[in-house]
């Protein structure tokens, strides 16, 4: 009996978040919406095809796309990667978490887990690993095309803080201690080998700079799948008035920061020297059969869109359904027949 | 003076020097000193470890833990293994530890005995652990010996002394031992020369290693966490070709983000080193703590049976006691119960109940007055040893019409009486308050002793040639003129005696059937009359004798007197021409009248009895005692009943006669259909034993199989054998009678090796020793004098009637707790593991793990142990009471049915789907997903921490369905351990763990981002609907579709628990039987000499100093007789022809 009790409750909840989950892009008091716009480049047609072959100065490709309807609330924007081992073994423990939270000596002298990306030219790499060299590094902008009488291009103020969780950047990622200049704390350190510019030249603000930079941070926090999307930037809600990001025609600016790239081969004695690095690139990801991805999309009261969780929670709702009325009335059956006598032996 | 032995083969004689210690240490014998223990305080670290890294999964952990320690494979860091290892072995340590200081301390005892050792010409107290050998060492009456000695002289008469060796061989009667003449004249209370000390004694010689015994459960376990181990190698290699692809397909594509490491730059070599890692990962399919946990439980349940009120024996103050902790769910599983008969089924108290004299029966009340009387029935013994002394009921005859009859001076019934009191080998002694003490050989001859004595007839003392009755108060001196023994196959003794009148008598009692052909033609009325009472008091069960006189002719008495001692005299065919003499004298026999002697049967035999074999458990008797005595008791105790077909008695002195009375009862069970088995001997067993399962079933009707020792020897024959097994297993009910120890546990053996079914052996004696250590499990019956019995058995129990409660309901809780516990454990750790399996293809197969590294660590021993250690340990489906009354429930047990193979699979099936579960819930909901605040959650940290909480709460769910008895404890652990879990994750993931161990606690911060979002309750839920709603459903059908008898139970205690009647089920039902007599004489042959000798008397006036040498000569020779003619008892191949029923 309170086994279809049970079930019945879990229906009630069933109803309500598949409802949620499925309806809610059509329920207007929600404004849950979502786009996504591939930019890999892989198709010739692709503006961003130019991008794919290095190219030493940096390269900018444009994407045109419309808006059918205004995003209202936050609007988040996020950058995609598929078929990117965010998650392998190798991968994930190829970071020094102590010299994430700027312990000093960590700093120096970086966690073996870090190897080969340990140390360089004799220096400790500083963000040392894997994860920390291979980050992204693709600059994405926003840009509203205004309507015909004006037709100057609205840049959307996208913010880059508020993006990381706040324990990792309060608790978790600290620069060095001390008073000095940032460069100053970072001197006796070089630079991951694949990133152009060091770390502590990352962002202006001094607040978002160092390993509290917040794209750092985000990019540190390892996906769980080969295909993942991270937060890149927010684009708050100005008012209630005005949509944040009105119907229209937007482009996206994809401007490519160099990479320097180098193969496997060239590691010995554990160590990495720059004079082995054979090319310069853009954060390749089709070598790998991996795509790019821009997404913008605001959020209902769980999160984003997830039609994954609504249709489970429909299947597995209306089997319980189904199971509970069957073992209603094989309880209601069968209740009365507890009595010794129909104890057959 | 020179001793030698063969003992030990190296040793072939020993030289010591009496009282000389500073020659004899010259040989270094070894002391007295006696060690059991194993280890002291330095050696217990080393020893212990070493010891326990020689069992094979403290082995395997420990080799899991050096693969973590090479950087290229660890994929789980090195206290994942080392906590649960550690744990499990500093608890098996400190087990180990108690145990031995146990040892230690009864060794200490035993060692700091005292004794009185002859040093220096003087006595002094010495510990027994420092006597030497080839000291001298005084004993008094009543000591304890602890060192083989070889005896110098005693106080006794001829250097006699009685020996009790209850310690040695658990029988409590006394064995004489004699000193060589030539030191017995040496006086003293008793000295003694010890001649083996220490080890060397015959006691630790013979005192092997008991057998380790496993459960059948243990068994599969072990082959099932072999099966697991292929399973996980064959995962590793999946994983590990999946690795070598995945390297050359995909990630040498991403070498631009993932390098190669140095010396691992081929796919293959890198698929070799997955192959490893995933060893590691994959470990807890099997992990460590269940081991553990099996012991723990079966600790659990042991001290449920200690703890038992209702198996606590109140007049012993004796609780049954679980002396082996890893058999418990064995008794659930019994299906063939061996069973001693004296002081397991029956009390070895007789008491005398009724009789016949001449034509009239004479059935008194029996009166329950201890203390009132002063006849007591002190039964074999001489000694007053302190500890024994036990005060047993007097169990008091009295009937008013025998009253009358004596008091009237009947002279039937005064002769009647008188014959008691005359022919026996009761010995008779006055105890220290001058009262009259007994020392019986027999207990029923006891019970006939008192009884006379109790109407009047007192036996007061004899000596080899008289022997004096005090006749309702008067005393009255017989001559002992001849006294004809009692032997197997005369079953009968007489004594002849010349009262004060002159007149010579002969007084018989024996065998109803034996007896009744010696009569005079004159008693043919009083025959059948007798006859009838006889049939009357067998049929309830009692122990019957016949009684006759013979009024002799003095001339005639003389003839064959001197007849019977030129028989004595002579060289060759002398038993034949005594044998020949006594049945030339007895005859013509006037009948007296019958005596019916109860063997009282232990309390609650029958109601046990009659409820195991409800239960499915077949019961077979094993005693010493004679066939008739046997059936007898058969019947008594319900093993036999009226209502079978049919009871086979096999009493064939050849192998050939056996096989074909064999043959014969397998044709009457099977009618017809069994025309094969007349046919050739060697093609036949294997036919046989093809046919035999299916034979089994076709047999309708109860059927019971009696067979004789001798006979026995011959079926336990190897090509007898399957005849007998056959035969026996269709039976319901089997009573082998007159067996040795070792038949008895051949038989146990027979039917071990051939049944694959559990047996149970239960006994008190020595004698059961052996069959108690061969059966599955071995149950000594507790608070008899032996103890050899208890100390090698495995269950304690005060009483036969516990092993009821002890099966029926611990063992059967034991057995169902072990199955679920077993399953639960399966599942859990497979819906555990099996997670990373799935990740592998979505992680390049890299041998990352689902969970946080401490998550795994405190998994099995921390989140998720205590619960189910709490349903293993108190869960039950019917409540004892219903246990009991519904002995049915005990048949999973016996089939195997609650955990066999298919059941594991089931469970394992069951933890496939979970883990599927597990991991495709998350992963399509992680896919691509944002958390409430717009932040990304599909982060490798959020996602173990979903599926982390995922799992415990599922499996919480899934153990709380599983518990069908719910006690505070199980409340506890269950929502402890979801609360530990939480408490702990929080901890862990707080910011103040993190900034002291970065390294180790990377995941900060990261339980409270994801328990904060709705979207991971979310998924959580469903993720515990999904695994558990088809488990419940399908149970819930099966519940009520296809109930089991215990499901039926379950429920209706459930309806019933308000108002449930307190009835009795089983009324006791009473035989009542047309059988003939169960005669019985538990009666050894020699003592009759032993009397007549004299040599166990105190003489009162010292013999002439002439006679002594010839009294010796005698002497050796009597005892040299008792020795040939025990060992030919013992040996159970006397070809004594019992007669058939």
């Amino acid at each position: 009996m309170h086994i279809a009790l049970l079930d019945l409750l879990f229906l009630l909840i069933v109803d309500y978040v598949s409802f949620r989950f499925l309806f809610a892009p059509r329920n207007c008091l929600l404004n849950f919406f979502l786009l996504q716009i591939d930019y890999t480049g892989t198709e010739p047609s692709s503006p961003c095809n130019k991008c794919l072959s290095p190219n030493v100065t940096s390269c900018v490709c444009t994407i045109n796309f419309t808006l059918e309807q205004s995003f209202e609330g936050n609007v988040f924007m996020y950058y995609g990667l598929s078929n990117f081992y965010q998650n392998h073994r190798r991968y994930v423990k190829s970071r020094d978490d102590s010299q994430l939270n700027g312990d000093p000596s960590a700093l120096l002298n970086p966690s073996k887990e870090c190897e080969p990306y340990r140390r360089n030219e004799d220096k400790p790499i500083a963000p040392c690993g894997a994860i920390a060299n291979s980050m992204f590094n693709d600059t994405l902008e926003l840009f509203l095309v205004a309507n015909e009488s004006d037709p100057t291009p609205v840049q959307i103020p996208l913010k880059r803080k508020g993006i990381a969780w706040w324990t990792d950047k309060n608790v978790k990622f600290r620069n060095p201690p001390g008073k000095e200049s940032l460069e100053e704390k970072f001197k006796d350190t070089i630079k991951p080998v694949n990133w152009h510019k060091p770390v502590f030249m990352l962002d202006p603000d001094e607040d978002n700079n160092g390993f509290i930079n917040e794209d750092f941070i985000v990019w540190m926090r390892t996906a769980a799948l080969p295909t993942f999307r991270k937060l890149y930037r927010l684009i708050e809600r100005r008012n209630d008035l005005h949509p944040t990001l009105p119907a229209g025609q937007y482009y996206l600016n994809i401007t490519y920061s160099i990479l320097f790239l180098w193969l496997c081969a060239h590691i010995e004695f554990k160590r990495l020297s720059l004079s082995y690095v054979s090319y310069v690139t853009y954060y390749p990801v089709h070598s790998f059969d991996g795509r790019k991805r821009m997404i913008l999309s605001t959020i209902s009261w769980m999160g984003g869109k997830n039609p994954f969780l609504g249709i489970a929670y429909i299947t597995i709702g209306s089997i319980s359904f189904l199971l509970g009325v069957v073992l209603l009335v094989i309880n209601h059956k069968y209740r009365n027949s507890s009595n010794t006598a129909d104890i057959t032996i | 003076m020179m001793f030698s032995s063969k003992k030990k083969l190296p040793e072939v004689e020993r030289v010591v020097k009496a009282n000389d210690r500073d020659y004899n240490e010259k040989f270094q014998y070894a002391d007295n000193r006696i060690h059991t223990s194993k280890y002291n305080v330095l050696t217990f670290l080393p020893i212990n470890l070493f010891e326990q890294f020689q069992r094979v999964a403290n082995a395997y952990f420990l080799f899991l833990l050096i693969l973590q320690l090479i950087p290229e494979i660890s994929s789980l860091t090195w206290f994942t293994t080392i906590v649960p290892l550690v744990l499990v072995i500093s608890m098996t340590a400190v087990k180990d530890a108690t145990d031995d200081y146990f040892r230690h301390r009864s060794d200490n005892q035993v060692n700091n005995r005292q004794s009185e050792v002859l040093i220096n010409s003087k006595l002094q107290n010495e510990k027994w652990m420092n006597v030497k050998v080839g000291d001298i060492i005084k004993l008094e009456n009543n000591q304890f010996v602890a060192a083989d000695l070889l005896l110098l002289s005693s106080s006794e008469p001829h250097g006699l002394c009685y020996v009790e060796t209850a310690e040695l061989d658990g029988e409590t009667n006394l064995k004489v031992r004699q000193a060589l003449p030539v030191t017995s004249e040496l006086g003293a209370d008793i000295s003694s020369l010890a001649k083996f000390d220490g080890p060397d004694t015959k006691l630790m010689q013979n005192s092997g290693k008991t057998k380790f015994k496993r459960t059948s459960i243990d068994r599969l376990m072990n082959t099932l966490v072999l099966w697991i181990f292929g399973f996980l190698v064959c995962l590793g290699i999946i994983l590990a070709i999946g690795n070598s692809i995945w390297e050359s397909k995909v990630g040498d594509q991403f070498r631009t983000f993932l390098f190669w490491r140095e010396g691992e730059k081929s796919s293959l070599f890198s698929g070799f080193l997955t192959f490893w890692s995933y060893v590691i990962i994959l470990n807890t399919l099997v992990p460590i703590s269940l081991y553990v946990s099996v012991e723990v439980i079966r600790l659990g349940h042991s001290y449920f049976i200690n703890w038992d009120r209702k198996m606590y024996y109140a007049a012993k103050a004796m609780p049954a006691e679980a002396r082996t902790t890893t058999l418990n769910e064995e008794l659930g599983q019994i299906e063939y119960i061996f069973s001693d008969k004296t002081g397991t089924l029956t009390q070895n108290i007789m008491t005398f109940k009724k009789c016949s004299i001449n034509g009239r029966v004479y059935a008194g009340e029996v009166l329950d007055d201890p203390g009132q009387k002063k006849e007591i029935t002190k039964k074999k013994e001489a000694t007053d040893v302190p500890g024994k002394s036990q005060s047993e009921r007097v169990l008091h005859f009295s009937d008013h019409s025998l009253m009358e009859a004596i008091e009237l001076g009947d002279p039937k019934v005064h002769e009647f009486l008188r014959l008691l009191a005359l022919c026996h080998t009761v010995m008779s002694e006055e105890d220290g308050a001058g009262q009259l003490v007994y020392q019986v050989q027999s207990p029923d001859e006891g019970a006939l002793v008192t009884a006379a004595r109790n109407f009047g007839f007192v036996f007061k003392s004899r000596t080899p040639e008289t022997i004096t009755v005090e006749e309702l108060g008067i005393p009255v001196t017989y001559q002992l003129l001849a006294f004809l023994d009692f032997n197997n196959i005369r079953k009968r003794m007489s004594v002849i005696v010349r009262n004060p009148e002159g007149q010579i008598k002969l007084y018989s009692k024996g065998a109803d059937t034996i007896l009744f052909e010696k009569l005079h033609p004159s008693n043919k009325d009083l025959l059948s009359l007798t006859s009838d009472h006889l049939s009357e008091f067998a049929g309830e069960g009692l122990r019957t004798l016949a009684i006759a006189y013979r009024v002799l002719d003095d001339k005639y008495f003389k003839v064959w007197q001197e007849m019977l001692e030129d028989a004595n005299a002579a060289t060759t065919e002398r038993d034949e021409r005594i044998s020949g003499l006594y049945e030339e004298i007895e005859r013509d026999l006037m009948l007296l009248g019958a005596t019916a002697v109860e063997d009282k049967l232990q309390e609650g035999v029958i109601e046990t009895v009659t409820s195991l074999s409800l239960a499915n458990i077949k019961i077979w008797i094993l005693t010493g005692d004679k066939q008739e005595t046997a059936i007898n008791i058969g019947y008594a105790c319900n093993v036999l009943t009226d209502a079978m077909e049919a009871v086979f008695v096999i009493t064939g002195n050849t192998a050939l006669e056996v096989r074909q009375e064999l043959r014969k009862a397998k044709e009457n069970l099977f009618g017809q259909n069994t025309s094969f088995s007349n046919g050739h001997v060697l093609n036949e067993s294997k036919q046989q034993l093809e046919l035999d399962s299916g034979a089994e079933e076709a047999v309708t009707g109860e059927y019971a199989l009696v067979i004789n020792g001798h006979s026995l020897a011959h079926a336990l024959e190897s090509d007898v054998e399957n005849d007998l097994l056959e035969l026996a297993c269709m039976c319901k009910a089997v009573v082998c009678c007159r067996v040795t120890p070792l038949q008895k546990a051949q038989v146990v053996e027979l039917v071990k090796k051939h049944r694959n079914a559990v047996t149970l052996a239960i006994g008190d004696g020595a004698n059961d020793v052996s069959m108690i250590k061969s059966a599955h499990i071995g149950i000594g019956i507790s608070g008899q004098e032996g103890l050899q019995a208890v100390l090698a058995s495995d269950y304690a129990l005060a009483q036969f009637r516990y092993l009821q409660r002890l099966l029926l309901v611990h063992g059967r809780w034991s057995y169902y707790r072990m199955c679920k516990f077993l399953c639960y454990f399966f599942y859990k750790n497979f819906a555990f593991t099996l997670v990373h399996f799935w990740f592998a293809f979505f992680c390049g197969f890299s041998a990352q793990t689902v969970y946080d590294q401490w998550f795994i660590t405190l998994f099995n021993i921390v989140y998720t142990s205590l619960p189910v250690l709490a349903m293993g340990i108190f869960d039950q489906d019917v409540s004892d009471q219903n246990s009991m009354d519904y002995p049915q429930l005990y048949e999973p047990g016996q089939l195997n049915l609650l955990f066999n193979k298919r059941i594991f699979f089931i469970c394992v099936a069951h933890g496939i789907y979970t883990s599927l579960a597990l991991f495709f819930i998350p992963y399509g909901s992680f896919y691509n997903v944002a958390g409430e605040d717009g932040q990304h959650i599909a982060d490798y940290q959020s996602f173990a921490v979903t599926m982390a909480t995922s799992l415990v709460i599922v499996v919480s769910v899934q153990i709380a369905l599983d518990t069908s008895y719910w006690t505070v404890i199980n409340h506890v652990f269950i929502w402890g351990s979801v609360a530990t879990y939480f408490s702990i994750l929080l901890a862990m993931h707080s910011n103040g763990v993190f900034r002291i161990f970065p390294h180790q606690f990377p995941f900060v911060g990261n339980a409270w981002h994801s328990l904060s979002q709705k979207f991971v309750w979310l998924v959580v839920l469903l993720i515990t609907v999904a695994s558990v709603m088809p488990v419940v459903a399908f149970r819930f059908l099966k519940m009520y579709l296809y109930p089991s008898l215990s499901d039926q139970i379950r429920r209706w205690q459930k309806a019933q628990r308000k108002e449930r009647p307190i009835r009795s089920r089983r009324p006791q039902t009473r035989r009542s039987s047309s059988r003939r007599s169960g005669y019985a004489f538990a009666h050894q042959e020699g003592y009759g000499e032993l009397i007549t000798s004299g040599k166990n008397m105190r003489a009162k006036n010292p013999a002439p100093t002439a006679g002594l040498e010839k009294m010796l000569y005698n002497n050796t020779s009597w005892i040299e007789n008792l020795c040939k003619k025990t060992t030919d008892m013992v040996s159970g191949f006397s070809h004594d022809k019992t007669a058939k029923l």
